[in-house]
């Protein structure tokens, strides 16, 4: 890609690409060229599990915009969960793989 | 841009997956595209975009061989495995993109494969677009053996300190003195990568050097003017870039 600002960070979670649910092992988020979204450059996030192939990849693609106001949402949608107490955190490296279906 | 032959001649092509050899002798696959006929063609290695090795790409290695040269287009993620190229590259942006001694190892792997078969003249082009526009010009610095350079929005020739990584530790610019052959440069005064001042930047290092160069920087234009399956898209400025590729390649490889 043309600008090569990429991060990546391992996550937990499970992801949805197709009809089966996989483990998302690391997240890629990029400012970078987009696949489908008509923007030259796009905060593109890909949830992965890198041990099942490049398939394994559930992506969304942002404007900036977009971008920013999804990340204060997520902060203050985590701040009210724990405000009322209902945070149930897991540290990402304690929880060994599941099983891994089919991406 | 349409191909100047005439509605009675004959034609012909073969177009297929092939291996060959690439960076430190790895096997990698390759598309290749040719007319048929015994020749002599000039070659054309035909660079992937970072978005990766799909379909526009195979149909640009048809083109040239639809223009009279024997094209391949590298696999460059080859070794990233194997799914679809949005997946894969998509794999690639997150890495950062491929390395460029990799990438040279394999662009120096598809000229040799091109020098070895019997229908393919002496002369051999590169060309490419977004990152491999980048990647043509630094073949053409680091690499003996390619004759004409096209170098298509080259995004990140020119570096900042900061852009430099362990994968692209140098910023192609830097080599302009050891560029062997005339380039051919197509921009478009919207990107933002190259910007127009980087454009600037390369094309006075390239005067500073004494290379033999062409740009044309198209008004209305930004990154990607060719791809006709992006936004990017624009017709009239695509078609004159075509028209001032191929009078290019004219004159220096046939």
């Amino acid at each position: 890609m043309c600008t090569m600002i990429a991060q990546q960070v391992k996550i937990l979670g499970r992801g949805k690409s197709g009809p089966e649910w996989f483990d998302v092992r690391e997240a890629n988020v990029s400012y970078d060229h987009p696949y489908d979204l008509p923007l030259e450059h796009a905060l593109n996030i890909d949830f992965v599990n890198e041990a099942m192939g490049p398939g394994a990849r559930v992506a969304v693609e942002l404007s900036v915009d977009a971008a920013r106001q999804l990340v204060r949402t997520i902060q203050a949608v985590l701040a009210e969960a724990d405000q009322r107490g209902v945070l149930e955190d897991c540290p990402v490296v304690a929880v060994p793989a599941r099983e891994s279906s089919t991406a | 841009m349409a191909h100047a032959y005439q509605t009675d001649q004959y034609e012909g092509m073969i177009a297929e997956t092939v291996s060959m050899r690439g960076h430190n002798g790895d096997t990698i696959n390759a598309y290749v595209a040719r007319p048929l006929g015994s020749g002599p063609f000039p070659g054309m290695v035909v660079i992937h975009h970072a978005p990766g090795w799909d379909e526009w790409y195979r149909e640009c290695t048809r083109k040239f061989a639809h223009h009279g040269f024997v094209s391949i287009s590298p696999n460059l993620y080859f070794r990233d495995g194997h799914g679809t190229p949005e997946d894969v590259g998509a794999k690639v942006r997150a890495a950062g993109g491929a390395p460029d001694t990799r990438v040279l190892g394999d662009l120096e792997g598809a000229n040799s494969l091109l020098r070895s078969l019997p229908y393919v003249s002496r002369k051999i082009g590169v060309f490419g677009t977004c990152s491999g526009g980048r990647q043509a010009f630094l073949a053409g610095c680091k690499l003996k053996g390619f004759d004409a350079v096209i170098e298509c929005w080259g995004g990140r020739v020119v570096m900042s300190k900061e852009e430099l990584t362990p994968s692209q530790p140098v910023a192609p610019i830097e080599y302009t003195k050891d560029l062997s052959a005339p380039i051919l440069g197509l921009f478009g005064n919207e990107d933002k990568s190259p910007t127009p001042e980087q454009v600037n930047q390369h094309e006075a290092e390239l005067k500073k050097h004494s290379k033999q160069y062409e740009f044309h920087r198209y008004d209305g234009a930004g990154h990607g003017f060719f791809y006709y399956d992006r936004a990017a898209y624009r017709q009239e400025q695509a078609m004159d870039g075509w028209k001032k590729l191929f009078a290019f390649t004219d004159r220096t490889l046939r």
